[in-house]
């Protein structure tokens, strides 16, 4: 971990939107088999990955969140055939304009977690939570509270 | 061909297409109120049809004045024919209810360029021949290049002809697609520099809905930003309200933005907005390798999927970090 020397005692807020089918019964998994990981998610229950809106994305980082993880099944094992497929082309898009409008790269993450993969939860968490707390707080809009 | 001899060719159509009864309304452009100006004009009555005029100042999207279940004539070039298929694709229209009338386009003069080129000058009339604009106004009348005086999104356009036609007006224009030089540009700057690009525009907006009310692509009966149930962006200038707004339009133009520029033209402070809409879709055309509009056939983008499609954006815990 690097840059924590400023951001000492700083505990990064993560909003977690996982897919009922799998990465939410993944982190169950996480959970029962009492594999530790960082306290730092905030986890929303969604019907599937592409229940996502890219709006729960910007309202996340608009309402305080230092990071957002989209989670979902691993492509071919969507509950509702192709949800994710669908889910994954709206990301891409969506992560790379972020990016262009100079929003850091490391502040927002998808992924794939499947229900029995409570140990790949845990990692995730973990190489999330490191890269949000190596960018420190986010940075809110110049223009003060809403 | 110039464009007083294409402005006559539509009338002609737009009459004979009227009287016939082939559509129940023809909708092109009439010579706007003030010099450098053309409005969209819809004309439903044959004798009217004289009103149409097509020279270097047309700057609306046509496509926009489409509605469905009206059999409309619609004079389109490259980028109104892209919004066409683009809605025809949505099923919002049916292509049997339209009448392409087709004109090449060489790209449309920004007024705004004009004024810059010619500080003071209190422009008259301006005429056209060959690629040049004739600037009347001053003591002597000045002449400029169309080319030099175009309007962003013209000189990067990627289709000057109409992408479908049923009446050919004119002679084609040869194609030139310049790729995406402005989002390279863009993207090459520092991300704090991008950042503060992005607020400098977004602070210009009064949140007019200009953009969206000018976009052929805007078609959602009612608009997220007017939703207050749930309220998904605030109504104000705040600049968060703003950015969410343009980001929030921007992704759902995705995949099916035509690119014509209609939004930065329409907008009455100059927001930049193709720094959005470009980026989306050379992203589009990269990852999913198709541009809107161009293609009849192919589904749109964010309507399909696939096993394949790349995902090297996303996390995998086990993969080391560069």
């Amino acid at each position: 971990m690097t840059g924590t020397n400023a951001n000492a005692g700083w505990e990064p807020r993560i909003v977690a939107f996982l897919c009922n089918w799998c990465s939410y019964a993944g982190a169950d998994s996480a959970g029962v088999g009492r594999m530790q990981y960082p306290a730092s998610v905030r986890v929303i229950r969604v019907p599937c990955a592409g229940r996502i809106n890219p709006f729960f994305i910007l309202s996340a980082f608009r309402r305080g969140a230092d990071g957002v993880l989209v989670s979902g099944c691993h492509p071919g094992d969507c509950h509702y055939i192709s949800g994710n497929l669908g889910a994954r082309r709206k990301f891409a898009l969506m992560a790379r304009l972020l990016g262009h409008l100079g929003i850091e790269e490391g502040r927002l993450h998808f992924t794939w977690v499947s229900a029995s993969e409570g140990g790949r939860f845990a990692e995730v968490i973990e190489t999330v939570t490191e890269r949000v707390r190596e960018l420190g707080p986010a940075r809110r809009n110049a223009g003060g509270a809403r | 061909m110039s464009g007083a001899g294409l402005s006559a060719r539509i009338a002609e159509a737009a009459s004979r297409l009227l009287s016939e009864g082939s559509a129940e309304v023809v909708i092109g452009f009439e010579q706007g109120s003030i010099p450098m100006r053309a409005t969209p004009c819809l004309v439903t009555d044959p004798s009217d049809a004289g009103r149409l005029v097509w020279n270097a100042f047309c700057a609306n999207n046509l496509a926009r004045y489409l509605e469905p279940g009206r059999k409309a004539a619609i004079v389109a070039r490259g980028c109104d024919s892209r919004a066409i298929v683009e809605l025809i694709k949505e099923r919002r229209l049916k292509r049997s209810d339209i009448v392409v009338i087709g004109v090449p386009c060489t790209g449309m003069a920004d007024p705004r360029a004009i004024a810059r080129r010619f500080p003071g000058l209190r422009v008259t009339a301006v005429d056209e021949s060959d690629g040049m604009l004739v600037i009347h106004g001053g003591p002597e009348p000045v002449s400029v290049p169309l080319d030099e005086v175009l309007h962003a999104s013209c000189r990067l356009c990627a289709r000057r002809n109409p992408v479908i036609c049923d009446i050919p007006l004119g002679d084609p224009v040869a194609e030139r697609d310049p790729g995406f030089p402005d989002v390279e540009a863009f993207a090459s700057l520092p991300a704090e520099e991008r950042r503060s690009r992005v607020e400098a525009e977004m602070a210009k907006c009064i949140r007019c809905y200009a953009c969206r009310s000018a976009c052929p692509l805007c078609t959602c009966a009612s608009c997220f930003a007017d939703s207050s149930q749930p309220q998904w962006v605030g109504r104000g200038a705040h600049p968060e309200d703003v950015t969410a707004f343009h980001v929030m339009r921007a992704m759902h133009l995705a995949g099916r933005c035509a690119e014509c520029g209609a939004c930065a033209r329409a907008c009455p402070t100059g927001v930049d907005l193709s720094i959005l809409n470009r980026r989306l879709a050379s992203d589009v055309s990269e990852l999913f390798g198709c541009r809107a509009g161009l293609d009849e056939n192919a589904p749109q983008p964010l309507a399909a999927s696939s096993m394949e499609d790349s995902q090297d954006f996303m996390l995998d815990p086990g993969r080391k970090r560069e």
